[in-house]
């Protein structure tokens, strides 16, 4: 299995994302056929035979990466990280619903609304991991920001002063909820996508359109999906 | 303690100097024998002579102002410095011009992602031979090119500038939707592209459908045949031209697949009408490039057809490597 993983041809290389959208991922993936008990097994392994797919497992953030370079030829992750690493070439084929979530910007609750305080001072110091995002949501609409780059929970910035307000992913809303943080502005919806390399594209095409057809059909079936 | 070199550029040794240099010696042995001849421009050109080409293309992320206060820059490809070259040196020589180089190029890297500040590009220029026959003639000595440097297995892709913008004309999109998907499908985001055209509210659903299938379409002549459905006069008159490009390769002898490719549409300004792209398994990035660019000279002066290809040195040197042919 090593041995295959390096050498060009072979089996399609899924790059798929650990964390929250893990379990939805691989149940999306059994639905059209790919075997995943390994991968849901507490196994330290890092790479499974998914039958047709090998699967790689990898932080959401770092599927770009590896898809990019070629390392996996197909991946599944968040639009907002594809957002975040849009300098980081890579096809987006199907818009796969799963782990739906919204990026916002969230200040305590009860401090006047971030307009009202930019207005009065002139800039805002935000804390977040999505610096790009970020950047370009308060670039288009002219307003000055100062941004924290933070690596853990953000939601602790604005309750110790680090921040007037942070930029983040939210799903549910609990976790702001309870550092009381709320919800000022709505920056994008995210959902999950299927992406592919730039090569494996074209290369590898047949499988590539396959499997993107088959996900699609998965999806639209699906009751209750986004 | 060691002195740094900039990020993106590096020293080569002499094992892998002598593996660049079997490369260099096939490609330009093999463009020599196609009747291209070598040509050499400086690494320094004024500034605003680069971007007479294109002001996108040719932004060069290095400039600064030699002694007299006059500002210089480092080229961002080869095509460039050689139509200028062409249309200033050449102006009355009769044409074709068959030119070849093997030279350094410039561009900003992001940090950390193994990007290269300094690049080596080996390619041609066929100035003066317009159309499916100069595409074919570039086409067929980049096949031969590649196969000099024992990449029998590259696959060239071959796609048509027009395409896209002619289908959604002909669907009725206006400039801004043009645009705005334009800009996602360079991006490869077909996600993106597929909302933008659902949210203008200009196309019909099943123009939306012919639009998000004919940027999937790739492959052997049976996409030209699919994609003949599609489109009104516009989008047909593109289509023609990339049939008459595919028909106009199959008369010579090129020993590898084209990839027919609807949905290519490349970042370059200049590009009008065929592109190229080169693809090798082996490296998960586009190895080449090239196409046809028309109105490139007559920015310098020189009214005159064009097309090339450049490969990307380094990236060549990885494919053989990681296929063990060096």
């Amino acid at each position: 299995m090593f041995e295959e993983l390096r050498k060009p041809g072979g089996k399609l290389k899924m790059a798929v994302p650990r964390g929250a959208l893990l379990g939805e991922v691989l149940d999306l993936l059994d639905r059209i056929g790919i075997e995943t008990a390994e991968a849901r097994g507490d196994s330290r392994s890092l790479v499974f035979d998914g039958g047709e797919l090998m699967l790689i497992t990898m932080r959401p953030s770092d599927v770009p990466t590896y898809v990019s370079a070629g390392a996996a030829d197909v991946g599944i992750t968040g639009k907002d990280v594809l957002l975040e690493q849009s300098d980081r070439p890579v096809y987006e084929l199907v818009d796969l619903g799963i782990g739906p979530c919204r990026m916002v910007l969230a200040t305590q609750k009860g401090d006047v609304a971030p307009s009202e305080h930019q207005r009065r001072l002139g800039m805002m110091k935000i804390a977040t991991k999505y610096k790009r995002i970020a950047e370009q949501y308060f670039a288009e609409q002219g307003r000055q920001v100062e941004l924290v780059e933070v690596k853990g929970s953000i939601e602790l910035a604005p309750l110790v002063g680090l921040a007037d307000g942070i930029v983040d992913l939210v799903a549910t809303g609990r976790t702001l909820a309870e550092n009381n943080l709320e919800v000022r502005e709505e920056i994008l919806g995210s959902t999950g996508r299927l992406v592919a390399n730039r090569v494996s594209y074209r290369i590898r095409r047949e499988e590539v359109d396959d499997l993107a057809a088959r996900l699609r059909a998965a999806v639209s079936d699906a009751p209750g999906e986004s | 303690m060691i002195r740094p070199i900039p990020p993106g550029t590096r020293d080569v040794l002499p094992d892998e100097m002598r593996e660049l240099r079997a490369i260099q010696s096939a490609l330009l042995g093999t463009f020599d024998a196609a009747g291209f001849s070598e040509v050499r421009t400086p690494t320094l050109e004024y500034a605003d002579a680069l971007e007479l080409a294109d002001r996108s293309s040719a932004d060069s992320a290095y400039r600064f102002f030699d002694e007299r206060g006059e500002m210089l820059a480092l080229r961002t490809d080869m095509t460039i410095p050689i139509a200028r070259l062409v249309a200033d040196r050449f102006r009355d020589v009769d044409p074709p011009h068959r030119l070849s180089y093997f030279a350094n190029a410039y561009r900003a890297v992001t940090p950390q992602r193994g990007e290269l500040r300094e690049f080596g590009q080996a390619g041609v220029e066929l100035i003066g031979v317009p159309g499916p026959e100069g595409t074919a003639e570039v086409l067929e000595l980049l096949d031969r090119s590649l196969t000099a440097v024992g990449l029998s297995e590259s696959v060239i892709g071959l796609g048509e500038d027009g395409l896209w913008t002619s289908l959604l004309q002909d669907a009725g999109a206006g400039p801004e939707t043009i645009e705005q998907s334009s800009e996602l499908l360079v991006s490869h985001d077909l996600v993106g592209v597929e909302r933008t055209l659902t949210e203008s509210d200009e196309l019909s659903p099943e123009a939306i459908t012919e639009a998000t299938r004919m940027i999937q379409l790739r492959g052997g002549p049976e996409v030209l045949a699919e994609a003949r459905e599609f489109g009104g006069e516009g989008f047909a008159a593109a289509l023609d031209s990339l049939t008459a490009n595919y028909e106009s390769i199959s008369g010579r002898s090129i020993g590898r697949k084209v990839l027919i490719d609807l949905g290519m549409l490349r970042e370059i300004g200049y590009y009008s009408g065929s592109t190229i792209e080169v693809y090798d398994e082996a490296v998960g990035d586009v190895i080449g490039g090239g196409g046809r660019y028309d109105d490139l000279m007559n920015r310098f002066g020189l009214d005159l057809p064009a097309a090339g290809f450049t490969l990307y040195i380094e990236r060549i040197h990885k494919a053989q490597l990681e296929r063990g042919n060096v």
